[in-house]
């Protein structure tokens, strides 16, 4: 069973929560079992933000806050430097062979004991100019959100993109409505309602597909060894 | 229109055992209002307080919708729990809920309510108690449950939630039980995440509340109201008012052994016991069972064998289930998010002289957190 505890940070504005919800219920589309926990004080603009979201292809018993995660996603390079985060430091409790995703075209300057411990829990840290690819990809830096999840998603294989799409028009169109495959469309009667919600759920999916690309090209994505264990393409 | 005149009355047992469940993906609030909107009740009394707010204001809709009949907004807790002891000696069915700090306002009118043979539901979102303030899920209140009477069963997660609301109606109204039913559940770990939850057609609802069949008879012209509190014998101090009130007390505490049978049969036994072969057990109830589920799921992965006793009801308590699950059992420890560990409290007496295993204090955790399964998987295997 694969079984993964994504620990989200990242700053108030910066759409965590909704990506965490985005993916929790790309899973549940694609079969599999999912909990969040969105966690964060008084809403405001650059404040801490967590969201804890465990995701499972079978059988989930688990909850509340994510003490021991699996994969960190860091949506503001100020969680790491500023300390901007609920658990310090940003990788603590982190498990074995865990891997983390940074929002940052460049690596992020450690500190000595901070890259040693790291490197004792074999943790692989992931850089990736996650705004710069919403930019390009869906015109706004808005979407980078979805860049942080399709790289979650490209890495771990789970959920795969058909369901994340899903999930996505779940979010912005509502339940019940089906959409024709590969790249959502709608009737020219519906057109006039859900035609810029339709463009959001696009414009979306090309930040994620993005992502994936991105990530395959650096090698992140994991496959299955013959032995049965997991590890990065490169 | 969607209302309970167009609902088909069927038996507790059909509702809950035979009638056939679709799945939906929806929170623990969600969860206990669709049970509450399948109970044909009466009357819903609401004073808000986080987490259980979300759960009355769904059961607001319900009224607006015409599920249930009457819907009283009361003027805090003491206020609530009086209401609902009037509604219920009238004879209607009835429910409310509370947390944390709203419970512990209103636990003097709670602690009445055995005493009054009040058939009600009363829903429990635990929350921590203040201070220092704190909305998050902290079981401590279930402390003060333990001895007012009530019959107290404890879910583990949405789906018992719904079925548990449900049961509870059928249980707290049998002539043999005739007592209010608390039903709890960890906050918003249960009622503000979401999960499967499966459940029979909205079409269906619950049989009436039939008062004339209770132990106490309700206010009706014949009879008058609160006999109990209007007879000069029992509010004076003397011998009469000492035996009688010894009486009544013993007639609660015999209503619950009599709840026995309906608690099990409604809520499927009072225990569910997970490989009962093993040594090494852990005894839960509530959230706890939860993450303990996920803490053997890790031990077989690394080859190891651990039972589990998820504790469903805590009054009455599963004396007899628990002592014959543990009879072979080794170690035992007991998970809990509370301080004071009531649940280890309770394992302890109930096992005094019945095992030779060793129990654990703890794990604990308390002020909100949730229980690491790491945490789960350390108290068992610490001493190897």
């Amino acid at each position: 069973m694969r079984r993964y505890n994504v620990r989200m940070a990242g700053v108030g504005g910066q759409g965590v929560v909704t990506a965490s919800h985005v993916l929790s219920n790309g899973v549940i589309q694609s079969g599999g079992e999912s909990t969040v926990v969105p966690f964060f004080g008084s809403e405001k603009r650059m404040a801490p933000v967590e969201s804890y979201v465990r995701i499972a292809d079978g059988k989930l018993y688990e909850i509340g806050e994510i003490l021991y995660p699996n994969v960190i996603v860091i949506f503001h390079s100020q969680v790491i430097t500023h300390g901007k985060s609920y658990t310090m430091p940003f990788y603590s409790g982190i498990k074995d062979n865990s891997f983390i995703l940074v929002n940052m075209p460049r690596k992020v300057e450690l500190s000595q004991d901070e890259e040693r411990e790291l490197e004792q829990k074999r943790a692989k840290v992931f850089y990736l100019p996650a705004t710069e690819i919403a930019l390009q990809a869906a015109g706004t830096e808005v979407a980078t959100n979805m860049v942080m999840i399709g790289a979650v998603s490209a890495v771990l294989g789970l959920p795969d993109l058909e369901s994340l799409e899903k999930a996505l028009i779940e979010r912005f169109l509502g339940k019940g409505l089906v959409a024709s495959g590969g790249t959502a469309s709608l009737d020219k009667a519906m057109e006039k309602n859900f035609g810029p919600k339709l463009d959001l759920v696009n414009k979306n999916m090309a930040a994620i597909r993005a992502a994936v690309k991105y990530a395959a090209e650096q090698g992140w994505v994991q496959v299955t060894t013959e032995g049965g264990s997991k590890q990065c393409t490169k | 229109m969607a209302n309970t005149v167009n609902q088909r009355v069927v038996t507790p047992e059909h509702l809950l055992f035979e009638a056939p469940r679709t799945k939906a993906f929806i929170t623990g609030s969600e969860a206990a209002s669709e049970a509450v909107r399948r109970a044909n009740v009466d009357i819903a009394i609401a004073y808000p307080i986080t987490p259980q707010s979300e759960t009355m204001e769904r059961i607001g809709n319900l009224f607006a919708e015409g599920y249930i009949r009457d819907y009283y907004r009361a003027e805090d807790e003491v206020g609530a729990f009086s209401a609902i002891s009037g509604a219920s000696r009238t004879g209607v069915r009835c429910m409310t809920a509370s947390s944390g700090p709203g419970l512990m306002r209103g636990l003097e009118t709670i602690a009445s309510w055995p005493g009054h043979r009040l058939p009600l539901v009363f829903l429990i979102m635990c929350r921590v108690i203040n201070a220092p303030l704190s909305i998050q899920p902290d079981n401590l209140e279930l402390d003060y449950m333990l001895t007012s009477g009530n019959i107290l069963l404890h879910g583990e997660n949405q789906q018992d939630f719904f079925d548990y609301t449900l049961a509870g109606f059928a249980i707290s109204e049998k002539c043999e039980v005739t007592l209010p039913v608390a039903v709890a559940v960890d906050g918003f770990f249960v009622t503000h995440a979401r999960a499967w939850v499966e459940m029979p057609s909205a079409e269906l609802k619950l049989p009436p509340r039939d008062c004339y069949s209770e132990a106490v008879p309700m206010i009706d012209n014949e009879n008058p109201p609160v006999r109990i509190a209007r007879d000069a014998p029992i509010q004076k101090s003397n011998f009469i008012s000492y035996q009688m009130h010894a009486a009544w007390q013993q007639e609660i505490h015999a209503a619950h052994e009599r709840s026995r049978k309906w608690v099990s049969r409604y809520i499927n036994g009072l225990v569910e016991v997970v490989n009962p072969e093993a040594e090494t057990l852990i005894v839960a109830s509530g959230s706890a069972v939860s993450q303990s589920r996920e803490a053997l799921r890790q031990a077989e992965e690394m080859g190891k064998k651990v039972g589990l006793i998820k504790v469903k009801s805590l009054r009455p308590f599963p004396t007899a289930e628990l002592r014959a699950a543990c009879r072979h059992a080794k170690r035992i420890i007991v998970p809990e998010f509370n301080c004071p560990g009531w649940l280890n409290r309770e394992v302890r007496a109930t096992l005094y002289g019945h095992s030779e295993a060793k129990i654990a204090d703890g794990p604990r955790v308390y002020g909100g957190i949730t229980m690491p399964t790491e945490l789960i998987l350390e108290w068992l295997f610490k001493s190897e």
